[in-house]
C-alpha cells in the first residue's frame, strides 16, 4: 500500500448519528494504515478541514470519499453535490446513506408535524418555547440576513440526490467490511460501479441455527420470550429479518439471540427490501383463515412500518407517507 | 446486439378491427415503439399467408423479436411460437398480445380500445426485447393412465386403452363400477336393455388383465405433470377383505338389516347393511354400511362375519391411501341429478305419488323395487293416467340456465314403457321437443302415433287441491297449453319430473385437484369447446362423458373413447416437451432459509441439507411463481416473468401516462 503516492481522502456525516464515523474508528491501528495512504482532507469528526477549501479543490481531486448520513438538510445536498464533484470515488456508507435508515423513518411524517414535536409538543422544549420559535431558512436582522440550512419534507438517500459509486451497507458498517472496502479500493480490486461492496447472499447464510420447514402461528416481540439458542428465531416466532437481509455481519444479532433487525438492507436484485420481507414471512403464517391471519399479523406485528421498512423506507418504492395537503 | 422488433396486429376478420383501429395501432407503433423495424397488419394473421408474412420478415430483417397483437395465447400461442421456431427464431421470443378478448370484446368505444390496443402492444414489445431464448425440456410419459369415474365414459375410456396394450388405473367413488347407466331400464331410441349393453363391459374391465380397479376409492391428491403424475387415492375402507372374498353374496343374503337404498335404487328399494349395490356389480366385493350395521353401531351382531366362508369380513379394516404413477388423466366423473325439491310448486317430496325420473326408471326395471311393474307409492295400484314433465330444473333462469340435452328423449322413453307396460293416459309437458340425434326425430314421430297426449306449455303447479268431481283424489297439472291458447287443469294419477343433469357437487374440488376449471354452471372446461373437446388447460388431464357437458349415452361413449385415443397418442410417443417457463434457484446466493420449502403446491422445491440450499425439481416445476414472490433473497428467477420483464412490460404499458421527469428521476434513484 505504501508505496503508492498518498491519495485524498474525505468523510463526511450527513442525516445520521454519527455511529459510522465510530466504526470507521474500529478498524483500529488500522487507521495508521490509511493515514499512510492518504491525506485527510475532511472529516468533521476527528480531523480539522474547511468546506471553502474543499470548494477551492479541482473537480476529481479527492480520490475516495466515504459519506454517512441520508439527505434532510440543504446544507446536506450541497455537501453531497460539493463531494461527488470534487471525488472520483464516492461511497455511500451505512444505512443512513444507503437506504435513510432510522432518520428514514421521519417520511413517514411532514416536516410541519416534525416541527410540532420538537419544538411544540416536546415536553422539555414547551416551557422555553411560548413564541413558537420555529427554524427560518432566513431570517432579518439589523445586521444582515442570517442564513439556516432549510430542512426538507423529505428525507432522501445519498443516491436520490448524486451519482454514488459503491454502497457499504450496515447501521453501522462493521469495522471489519469498511477496512477490506478501503482495501479494495486502494488496490483497485473493484466491482462494477453501483455494485453493494460485500457479499449476495442472506443473514441466513451466516447463521448457525438449525432450520425447517416454517409454519408460524404467532409472533412475539422480543421481550415476552427467551428463544432457545439453537433453532431459528423466525420459526420461533420472533420476527427475524435474517430471510432477507444481506449478509456479511457474520449473523452478529442472532448469534447473541436477538433477532435480525434488517440493518443491511436487501440483496442484489431486490427492489424492495420491505415487500420482499412481507411476502417472504406472509408466505410462512400458517393459517388460511383470513381472521386468524389478520390477529397473528395485529397482535405479533403491532408497527409493520417500522418493522419491514426500519432501514429502508426512504430508498423503497413507498418512500414517504403520502402527502394529503402540501404544507 | 441492436434490438429488431417486428410488430404483427391482427384484425381478427371485424372480431378486432370492429373496435380497434388496428391500421392505426400499426402505424403508430412503428413510428413510437422503440426498436421497431417493423409493424404491420393484417386480415387473419394466423392464416398461413400472415405466418408465411412472419416468417419471412424474420428472415430479411433479422428480427430479434416478434410482437402478435391478436386473440388469447392460449388460442394461438403455440401457432405464433412455431411461426418463428420456422424461422429460426427462438420461440419464446415471440410475445402474444390479447387485442381481443382484452380489448375489443370487451368494450365497443372505438377510440379507447384503440388506446389500450397500443398500450399493450407497447408493453409487449418491451418486455418482448428482455426476454431470452429457452429451450423446452423433454420428459418421459409414463404408459399407464388414471380413469376417474367408472360410467359408461370412464368404462369405454378404460377399455379402449386396457385393449390397446396400456395400464388402466379405474378409480371409481361407488362400491361399483358401472354409474348412472346401471340404473336405467332401457336406452333411447332402439329400447334395447341398458343392463344387457353395459354389463357385458363391465365385467370385461372388471377381469381386463391391464386394468386395476380401485372402487368404493376417490381421488385425493394429484401432484406432478402431463407424463409423470403422482396420484393419491383414498381406498375408502369395506371392511371386507378384497383378496379373500369370493362374492358368493352369503353376507348380504344372511345380514339382518334391511334399509332403504338411497344410492343406486334411489330411495325406492332397499338392500342390506352389508351390500353390492345390484346384482351384477363388479367387483362382486361387498362393502359395509357402518352407519347402518348393527355391529357398528350397537357393537352385536357379526353374523356376516360368522358366516363368511373365507373369513373375508375385517371389522379393522382402515381407509388406505393408494399411491399410484400415470402419465395421463382422464377425468369422467358424470353427473348428478337435480333436487326437485327446489321446485317446490311440482310437489316434489309433498305429493306422494310425484316422482323423479330417476326413481321411475328404477320402478320400470325389471330389476328395480317393483320387478318393473309400474305402481303408485301404495306398492299395488297401476296408475290410470300419468303426466311427464320435462325441463325440471332445465331452461330456467331460476335453476339451471342450460338445456340438459337428454331429457326430451329419457322422457319419451319412459312414455313409451308406460305405453307398454300400463293401459294408462300419458301426458307430456314440454316446453319445447328437442329430438336432434340419429333416429331420435323418428323415436318422437312413433310416440306421437303410439298416442301419447303432447301439451305444449310449462306447468305451473302440480296439485291435490281439486275443484272438480272428476280431480278428486287425483293430482291436478296446471299448465297454460301454449298451442291451443288456453289454461288447463288435467287430473292425473302420478307425476314424473324430468329433473336436470347437474354437475357433481364436489366437480370444481375434484378439477381443482388435478387443475382444470369449471364452466359457469359447473361443467370442466375443454380446451377448445369445438376443436378440443376432449382436452383441457392442463396438459395430460382429459375429460370425457357428462362431467363436461350434458350429453346422450352415445356421446359420452364417443368421448371416452376420444380421450383414450388421445392418451395413446401420448403413450406412443413417448415423451413430451415440457415448457421450459419453470423457477430455478441461484445457489450461491441461496441462505437455506427455508420459506420456500412449504410454498411450492406441485412439491417442487427439494431442500439440500449438506449444501443448505433449496433447489427446484424442474420437471415438477409449472412456473407459477410463488417461490419467486416468496424468496426474501430475492434469489429465485422464474423464466420468461423476471424482474427485468415484467418492470419493462409495466413501463411500456404507461407509454403515455409517466411525465419524462419522473421517469428520470425514478432512474438515478435505483
Amino acid at each position: 500500500m505504501s508505496n503508492k503516492p498518498k491519495g485524498k481522502l474525505a468523510l463526511y456525516w450527513a442525516a445520521s448519528c454519527g455511529g459510522c464515523e465510530i466504526a470507521v474508528l474500529a478498524i483500529d491501528d488500522k487507521i495508521l494504515k490509511v493515514a499512510e495512504a492518504f491525506d485527510i482532507v475532511l472529516w468533521p469528526c476527528a480531523a480539522d478541514g474547511k468546506v471553502h477549501d474543499i470548494e477551492k479543490m479541482a473537480d476529481q481531486s479527492i480520490d475516495l470519499c466515504l459519506f454517512n448520513g441520508g439527505i434532510r438538510t440543504s446544507e446536506q445536498e450541497y455537501m453531497a453535490q460539493l463531494l461527488r464533484r470534487k471525488s472520483k470515488v464516492l461511497v455511500a456508507l451505512g444505512s443512513c446513506a444507503n437506504e435513510g435508515c432510522i432518520p428514514g423513518l421521519g417520511n413517514l411524517n411532514t416536516r410541519k408535524e416534525v416541527f410540532d414535536t420538537v419544538y411544540k409538543e416536546g415536553s422539555s422544549t414547551v416551557p422555553e418555547n411560548p413564541q413558537d420559535v420555529r427554524p427560518q431558512a432566513e431570517t432579518e436582522m439589523p445586521e444582515g440576513t442570517l442564513h439556516l440550512p432549510v430542512f426538507y419534507d423529505t428525507l432522501k438517500t445519498l443516491a436520490q440526490t448524486v451519482d454514488v459509486d459503491y454502497f457499504l451497507p450496515g447501521c453501522p458498517p462493521e469495522a471489519e467490511n469498511i477496512w477490506t472496502a478501503l482495501v479494495a479500493i486502494l488496490e483497485g480490486k473493484l466491482p462494477p460501479k453501483g455494485s453493494v461492496i460485500g457479499v449476495n447472499t442472506t443473514v441466513c447464510d451466516e447463521c448457525k441455527r438449525t432450520r425447517h420447514e416454517k409454519k408460524i402461528k404467532k409472533f412475539y416481540r422480543t421481550w415476552q420470550i427467551i428463544p432457545d439458542e439453537e433453532t431459528c428465531l423466525l420459526e420461533q416466532g420472533l420476527m427475524c429479518c435474517g430471510i432477507a437481509t444481506r449478509a456479511g455481519c457474520g449473523a452478529l444479532c442472532p448469534k447473541v439471540n436477538s433477532p435480525c433487525i434488517g440493518c443491511h438492507g436487501g440483496n442484489d436484485g431486490v427492489d424492495d427490501y420491505g415487500a420482499r420481507l412481507m411476502s417472504g414471512v406472509a408466505s410462512v403464517i400458517d393459517s388460511n383463515d383470513p381472521d386468524e391471519i389478520d390477529q397473528i399479523i395485529s397482535e405479533g406485528i403491532p408497527d409493520p412500518v417500522g418493522t419491514f421498512y426500519r432501514f429502508s423506507l426512504a430508498s423503497s418504492e413507498l418512500r414517504r407517507k403520502k402527502k394529503v395537503a402540501a404544507e | 446486439m441492436a434490438e429488431k422488433i417486428g410488430i404483427y396486429v391482427c384484425h381478427c376478420g371485424s372480431n378486432i378491427a370492429g373496435t380497434v383501429d388496428v391500421e392505426e395501432v400499426a402505424r403508430w407503433a412503428g413510428v413510437n415503439v422503440k426498436d421497431v423495424v417493423i409493424s404491420k397488419d393484417y386480415k387473419f394473421m394466423c392464416s398461413s399467408l400472415g405466418q408465411q408474412m412472419i416468417e419471412d420478415d424474420i428472415k430479411k430483417e433479422g428480427l430479434t423479436g416478434v410482437v402478435v397483437g391478436a386473440c388469447s395465447p392460449h388460442l394461438h400461442e403455440k401457432t405464433f411460437r412455431a411461426t418463428c421456431s420456422r424461422a429460426g427464431l427462438n420461440p419464446f421470443l415471440c410475445q402474444m398480445t390479447n387485442l381481443r378478448e382484452h380489448v375489443s370484446w370487451v368494450n365497443s368505444d372505438k377510440e379507447a380500445g384503440t388506446v389500450k390496443a397500443k398500450s399493450l402492444i407497447s408493453a409487449a414489445a418491451e418486455r418482448v426485447k428482455h426476454q431470452a431464448p429457452l429451450e423446452p425440456m423433454r420428459v418421459k410419459v409414463n404408459p399407464a393412465t388414471l380413469v376417474v369415474g367408472g360410467g359408461i365414459a370412464g368404462l369405454q375410456a378404460t377399455l379402449e386403452l386396457a385393449d390397446a396394450g396400456y395400464h388402466v388405473y379405474l378409480v371409481e367413488r361407488e362400491p361399483s363400477i358401472g354409474g348412472h347407466m346401471a340404473q336405467f331400464d332401457k336406452t333411447f331410441p332402439t329400447l334395447d336393455c341398458s343392463a344387457c349393453i353395459l354389463t357385458p363391459k363391465m365385467s370385461e374391465v372388471g377381469q381386463h388383465e391391464n386394468v386395476t380397479m380401485l372402487t368404493y376409492s376417490e381421488l385425493e391428491e394429484v401432484s406432478g405433470s402431463v407424463g409423470n403424475f403422482k396420484v393419491k387415492i383414498r381406498k375408502k375402507a369395506r371392511y371386507v377383505n378384497y383378496d379373500k372374498c369370493t362374492g358368493c353374496g352369503i353376507c348380504v343374503e344372511k345380514c339382518p338389516r334391511k334399509v332403504i337404498d338411497d344410492v343406486f335404487e334411489v330411495g325406492m328399494g332397499h338392500r342390506k347393511a352389508i351390500y353390492t349395490p345390484f346384482p351384477q356389480a363388479v367387483p362382486r366385493v361387498p362393502v359395509i354400511d357402518t352407519a347402518n350395521c348393527t355391529y357398528f353401531t350397537k357393537g352385536k351382531c357379526q353374523v356376516c362375519s360368522k358366516i363368511c366362508p373365507t373369513a373375508a369380513i375385517d371389522y379393522e379394516q382402515q381407509d388406505e391411501i393408494v399411491e399410484l404413477e400415470v402419465g395421463n388423466i382422464i377425468m369422467a366423473t358424470g353427473w348428478k341429478l337435480f333436487d326437485c325439491k327446489k321446485i317446490p310448486q311440482y310437489g316434489y317430496g309433498r305429493l306422494a305419488n310425484v316422482y323423479t325420473n330417476m326413481e321411475f326408471e328404477r320402478l320400470c326395471n325389471a330389476a328395480g323395487p317393483t320387478n318393473g311393474k309400474i305402481v303408485l307409492r301404495d306398492g299395488k295400484t297401476e296408475p290410470k293416467s300419468v303426466a311427464i314433465i320435462h325441463c325440471v330444473g332445465s331452461r330456467d333462469v331460476k335453476t339451471n340456465p342450460y338445456c340438459s340435452s337428454v331429457c326430451c328423449m329419457a322422457a319419451l322413453k319412459l312414455e313409451h314403457l308406460i305405453l307398454e307396460k300400463t293401459k294408462a293416459e300419458v301426458y307430456a309437458f314440454y316446453i319445447d321437443m328437442r329430438t336432434p340425434m340419429k333416429e331420435y326425430e323418428e323415436f318422437y314421430q312413433r310416440l306421437l302415433e303410439e298416442g301419447v297426449h303432447f301439451v305444449r306449455g310449462k306447468v305451473a303447479e302440480v296439485t291435490d287441491a281439486a275443484r272438480m268431481p272428476d280431480e278428486q283424489g287425483k293430482l291436478i297439472v296446471q299448465v297454460e297449453d301454449t298451442l291451443v291458447g288456453k289454461q288447463r287443469r288435467i287430473p292425473v294419477d302420478m307425476v314424473v319430473l324430468m329433473g336436470a343433469i347437474e354437475p357433481q357437487a364436489d366437480a370444481k374440488e375434484i378439477g381443482l385437484k388435478c387443475g382444470i376449471s369449471c364452466s359457469m354452471a359447473g361443467w370442466y372446461t375443454e380446451r377448445h369447446p369445438k376443436l378440443d373437446p376432449v382436452a383441457t388447460m392442463t396438459d395430460g388431464v382429459f375429460v370425457a362423458g357428462v362431467c363436461q357437458g350434458p350429453k346422450d349415452i352415445p356421446a359420452s361413449v364417443a368421448q371416452g373413447a376420444a380421450a383414450a385415443a388421445r392418451v395413446q397418442g401420448m403413450i406412443t410417443k413417448g415423451e413430451v416437451l415440457i415448457e421450459p417457463i419453470v423457477a430455478s434457484i441461484n445457489e450461491e446466493g441461496c441462505s437455506g432459509c427455508r420459506i420456500c420449502n412449504t410454498m411450492c403446491p406441485y412439491n417442487a422445491i427439494e431442500f439440500d441439507e449438506e449444501k443448505n440450499v433449496s433447489r427446484v425439481i424442474t420437471a415438477l416445476c409449472k412456473g407459477c411463481g410463488t417461490c419467486v414472490a416468496a424468496c426474501p433473497a430475492g434469489v429465485i428467477t422464474g423464466a420468461h416473468f423476471n424482474n427485468e420483464q415484467i418492470f419493462a412490460e409495466i413501463e411500456g404499458i404507461l407509454w403515455d401516462a409517466k411525465p419524462q421527469t419522473e421517469k428520470k428521476e425514478l432512474q438515478t434513484a435505483k
